[in-house]
């Protein structure tokens, strides 16, 4: 049961992640780009870290896995806003 | 289906949402999409990472996920933040 | 299927490896290329995933994508900026061709020449014969640091012939940019983050992936991370202290052999009961001079003698 749920996780995750890859070929400019980007990845990033703790089932594990996701939710938020900003500099010197 | 066929169906379905994103930003060719694909390749690759720790049964990538996620993000901050002044 | 669908996955990341390397040779913009290149260390740090070398896994991760990429960015400031890409000629051309086959043809040979690779952790492998002897139990640790520690110390010495390198030459880059709001709190989370991070790679190296050469590089992260946002002297020490960091690795290495010298064995051959704690001592000293290296290889040289010394930690200053 826990194992079909573990799995179940790791699938969903893995479609958003694919998701952001879509936004990532479909949107029209970067600031879109970057929205789908680190908000669907990093969502998908949680459902497989949440979906592997429970098929790992060791808590030293999970921590580590809980670790991970909160400090790629962290930099990615910070270096999304950094690329953006770098971008609308660029746009503004013109 | 057994769990390591499983995984590596995983893993094969994740690399392929990767590499669509990947295209994408290697062919537009601004300086900022290829930025994108650092960070899509930084947390795709931490994902791929963790699957494959379980797929292998070797914990020690789990650090491996760690320290790329750290410095990915030192990398991209280097691209954004380190010519500010003379670009 | 299970096979298959593994073959299909290594098919994918090596063909991935080569179209992204083909990006980077291929792409006129240094900056652009520097851009993919550190994509491409981040997809090698997978490769070596994959192949279950987490050791290396770790070394690429830290060395070949985080550091590398800020290097060469460094590198490319100081370049004069040149708007018409290099003309090349058909003579180099080719020539960079024959190189290339020559070079690839030596190391296809050196691939069939090795010596007959030994199975995974089976009973008849040297290296985990004489494991329990080593004072460690990472086999890459015991290795690097006790049956081959002559490659490792050679390693170290070619190091600090770098660090003195960029002290001769490298020019230190005068502007710094104070740190906006969200960089300074990013900066605050993740210095503290990679400097813990580098002492756990440095101690779990004794007995699971990890080691000297990936703590020193995660901890000269948190270097260039400070020089980022705007902190002029990195948290590093004065120029006189600093240039005892730089000599730390090589010369906890010599000092080690020499006692061993002294001890009545040869060089290098620890005595059993101190084995660990020896490995233990050289390695920090080599962490310590790794990420000083790399930090004034980012930073350039030179440092500027009217500063006063002795500021304080980083972290204190933070």
């Amino acid at each position: 049961m826990i194992e079909s749920i573990g799995w179940g996780l790791v699938f969903v995750g893995i479609g958003f992640i694919a998701a952001g890859s879509v936004g990532l070929v479909r949107l029209p400019d970067l600031y879109c780009r970057l929205h789908a980007l680190t908000k669907a990845d990093n969502l998908g990033l949680g459902c497989i870290c949440s979906g592997l703790a429970l098929l790992f089932g060791q808590w030293i594990i999970a921590i580590k896995l809980l670790l991970i996701w909160l400090l790629v939710l962290l930099t990615s938020a910070a270096v999304a806003h950094f690329i953006a900003r770098h971008v609308l500099d660029k746009e503004r010197r013109k | 289906m057994s769990i390591s066929t499983l995984a590596v169906l995983a893993l094969n379905i994740l690399l392929a949402a990767v590499i669509i994103g990947l295209l994408r930003a290697f062919w537009g060719a601004s300086l900022e999409d290829r930025m994108l694909s650092v960070l899509l390749i930084g947390t795709g690759g931490v994902a791929i990472t963790l699957l494959l720790s379980f797929a292998l049964a070797a914990p020690a990538l789990l650090d491996v996920a760690l320290v790329m996620a750290l410095l990915a993000a030192v990398a991209v901050i280097a691209l954004t933040k380190g010519d500010a002044s003379d670009d | 299927m299970n096979m298959l669908l593994w073959n299909l996955f290594d098919c994918v990341l090596a063909l991935l490896a080569l179209v992204l390397g083909w990006r980077v040779v291929s792409s006129h913009d240094l900056k652009r290329a520097v851009v993919l290149f550190i994509a491409f260390g981040l997809l090698m740090s997978l490769i070596w995933a994959r192949l279950a070398a987490p050791d290396l896994a770790l070394a690429e991760a830290a060395i070949g994508a985080g550091l590398t990429g800020a290097l060469l960015l460094s590198a490319l400031r100081q370049q004069p900026a040149s708007s018409e890409s290099p003309v090349r000629s058909l003579m180099d051309v080719y020539g960079s061709l024959v190189l290339v086959l020559v070079l690839g043809g030596v190391m296809a040979w050196a691939l069939f020449a090795a010596p007959g690779m030994v199975q995974g952790s089976s009973s008849n492998n040297p290296i985990y014969l004489q494991l329990e002897q080593s004072g460690v139990s990472n086999p890459v640790t015991a290795v690097l640091l006790n049956f081959r520690a002559y490659d490792t110390l050679l390693e170290i010495a070619v190091l600090f012939c770098v660090a003195i390198g960029v002290l001769a030459f490298g020019r230190e880059r005068q502007h710094v940019m104070p740190a906006g709001p969200l960089l300074g709190v990013l900066m605050r989370v993740l210095v503290p983050l990679l400097v813990v991070m580098s002492s756990y790679l440095l101690w779990v190296g004794a007995h699971a992936p990890g080691g000297a050469f990936q703590a020193g590089a995660v901890l000269a992260a948190a270097g260039i991370l400070l020089h980022l946002g705007g902190m002029p002297t990195l948290g590093m020490p004065g120029p006189l202290n600093l240039r005892w960091l730089l000599i730390a690795g090589l010369a906890c290495f010599l000092l080690v052999g020499l006692a061993t010298m002294l001890n009545g064995a040869s060089f290098l051959t620890y005595p059993q009961a101190w084995t660990s704690v020896l490995i233990l001592l050289i390695e920090t000293g080599a962490v310590l001079s790794i990420a000083a290296t790399l930090v004034l290889a980012y930073r350039g040289g030179g440092a500027p003698l009217d500063q006063p010394q002795g500021e304080g930690s980083h972290e204190e200053r933070l």
